[in-house]
């Protein structure tokens, strides 16, 4: 990829991000954050391409196994803490009184 | 154009869609969960993606198949752990955590392939493709550090781990951060021009940038904070995206990054506070102090458990206003058990939800709900304010800011114009709360000076437990 569309790619997947979310209730301002930030946890691809591209280079296998570490902490994490918190919201037709 | 070049297209395409289509379902009540699940499938896709244009091209080692697994055990374990064990009133925090660890991520393989240039690099190396790789190299090492940092700071702070000292509330911090701007200006075109010894000075100083820009911001705008650097962690993400040539990178980032941005605008509104008077306004507290909207309390009323019970008892309507205190007192279920009481009596019962209540918007409504209480009593500040003069009893439990008449009345205070309960027109106001410590804008809150408002005082959950007791006495809730 040229650096020119790339820069494309950045412009336009800035302007769909400003437009996914118009208004959203207060109630769901906590739960949208986690799981946006579960999403901005896919630098883990980048951590796997230096991973697979390290060609047994060792320091870099081990920066880029921490990396993803780190990437999928914040990934399964963050689904996982936003699942919960979600749950919370579809028990409620159930318990009504 | 190879099949695994084109599998892998088909792939991205998919997952930049269903990603986009999960943050956009993610606002809307009904269909949170689901978008919440898509965008996890997305985020699973992309990997096989991944994995599979490698296979189908280079192959993978068996060395890095190792090193994979390794980090992904590892990460994914301690994510899941700690994302099952944490308690529904830490979540804040817990996100702030998440967060601060993308940025490092990114941070890491910005560090990574700077130190040791990855093949693709080297094979076509042109004057203007290393200078691409060396700016998105520099930026993704920025806003990493700042956002590792930064976030680690304020879940220290919303822990209770780190407090705000001193010398940050002075001008002196201004001196200190543009020091580390500065030098991290110097550090990131040093490393541009080529110079990679000076990475390190970069990793340095804009890790002490995100810790100098955060240490001073006071618990109230901590949600704002940790919105804004959610969204700088997508830019990073975004920058490692160039880094590594990854346009599923970008976008993804990117989106992150904006819709971020979006969302953290929403909160200052809430909140009635401009980005730039949170993030150098230091805490609201430093300000309140030339205020003259500060002093002492002249008329404080304060009243027994059973006083309490005995106007609950003859009430008609109720509304309970919560807020951190309850979180941290973990009263939620207690406070069920009393308006289940009230309700049997045939007392209205409402929740009002100020927007900022907790320490992060929704953070109420996650709580009661974890409490099984009805989402319909659940109101919203413009839906519940016309409400209050008609309201018998007003409930204050652990909420200190959100009900202070100041922010309509007192031009000089600094809270003034926050959008605020009016719980004062309510006939009686019970205020539940530990002591007379100030709220988190380290405000005094004129409402407990006010004739109609009772201070009961004591832990909010043991107070609603003698609550029950009393209740009980009265015969409320036993038919």
């Amino acid at each position: 990829m040229s650096f020119i569309s790339l820069l494309w790619v950045l412009l336009l997947g800035s302007l769909l991000g400003l437009e996914l979310i118009g208004k959203v209730p207060p109630t769901l301002h906590t739960p949208l954050m986690s799981g946006a930030n579960a999403i901005s946890g896919i630098t883990m691809l980048a951590a796997l391409t230096l991973i697979v591209k390290a060609e047994g280079n060792i320091p870099l296998l081990i920066i880029g196994s921490v990396s993803l570490g780190f990437a999928l902490f914040n990934v399964v994490g963050g689904f996982f803490v936003t699942d919960r918190m979600l749950a919370m919201f579809s028990r409620k037709p159930s318990n009504k009184k | 154009m190879n099949l695994p070049v084109i599998i892998k297209f088909v792939i991205d395409l998919l997952a930049v869609l269903l990603l986009a289509l999960g943050i956009k379902g993610l606002s809307k009540v009904k269909s949170a969960r689901d978008a919440n699940r898509l965008a996890a499938f997305a985020m699973s896709l992309s990997v096989l993606g991944l994995l599979s244009y490698y296979l189908g091209t280079s192959g993978i080692a068996i060395q890095s198949w190792i090193w994979i697994i390794i980090g992904s055990i590892i990460g994914s374990l301690f994510g899941a752990i700690l994302a099952k064990k944490v308690p529904m009133t830490s979540m804040p925090e817990t996100v702030a955590l998440f967060n601060g660890c993308g940025g490092m991520s990114s941070l890491l393989v910005a560090l990574g392939v700077a130190i040791f240039p990855i093949s693709s690099a080297q094979e076509n190396f042109d004057f203007f493709k290393s200078f691409i790789n060396e700016v998105s190299i520099s930026v993704s090492i920025f806003v990493g550090a700042i956002t590792f940092t930064g976030s680690i700071v304020a879940m220290a702070k919303l822990q209770g781990w780190l407090s705000t000292p001193g010398w940050t509330q002075s001008k002196v911090r201004h001196f200190v951060n543009i020091v580390f701007a500065v030098a991290s200006l110097i550090a990131f075109f040093d490393l541009i021009n080529g110079n990679t010894s000076s990475i390190w000075l970069l990793v340095i100083v804009s890790s002490l940038l995100g810790i100098g820009v955060t240490l001073p911001i006071g618990g109230a705008d901590m949600p704002v904070v940790i919105s804004l650097l959610n969204s700088y962690s997508g830019i990073a993400a975004a920058a490692a995206g160039f880094v590594v040539d990854s346009q599923l990178l970008i976008v993804a980032g990117a989106m992150v990054g904006a819709a971020g941005l979006i969302l953290t605008q929403v909160m200052c509104k809430g909140m009635n506070r401009s980005l730039v008077s949170v993030l150098f306004g230091g805490s609201l507290s430093a300000q309140s102090t030339a205020s003259s909207g500060s002093g002492e309390y002249t008329n404080i009323t304060s009243c027994s458990v059973e006083e309490c019970a005995l106007t609950l008892e003859a009430a008609n309507k109720v509304i309970i206003v919560p807020g951190y205190g309850l979180a941290v007192a973990q009263a939620q279920h207690t406070l069920r058990e009393v308006t289940k009481k009230l309700e049997q009596n045939g007392i209205e019962v409402v929740y009002a939800i100020h927007p900022v209540a907790g320490r992060m918007p929704g953070h109420m409504n996650v709580l009661l709900a974890e409490a099984d209480v009805p989402y319909e009593q659940l109101k919203e500040m413009d839906v519940v304010n016309p409400d209050f003069p008609a309201t018998d009893v007003v409930l204050v439990l652990g909420a200190n800011d959100v009900v202070n008449p100041q922010a309509k009345n007192d031009r000089s205070s600094p809270l003034y114009g926050m959008p605020v309960l009016d719980v004062q027109e309510a006939r009686t106001v019970f205020v539940i709360k530990r002591g007379m410590s100030a709220g988190y804008s380290g405000i005094k809150n004129d409402l407990f000076d006010l004739p109609n408002t009772s201070m009961v005082f004591g832990d909010a959950k043991k107070i609603l437990n003698d609550l029950i007791g009393e209740l009980k006495d009265l015969g409320v809730g036993e038919k």
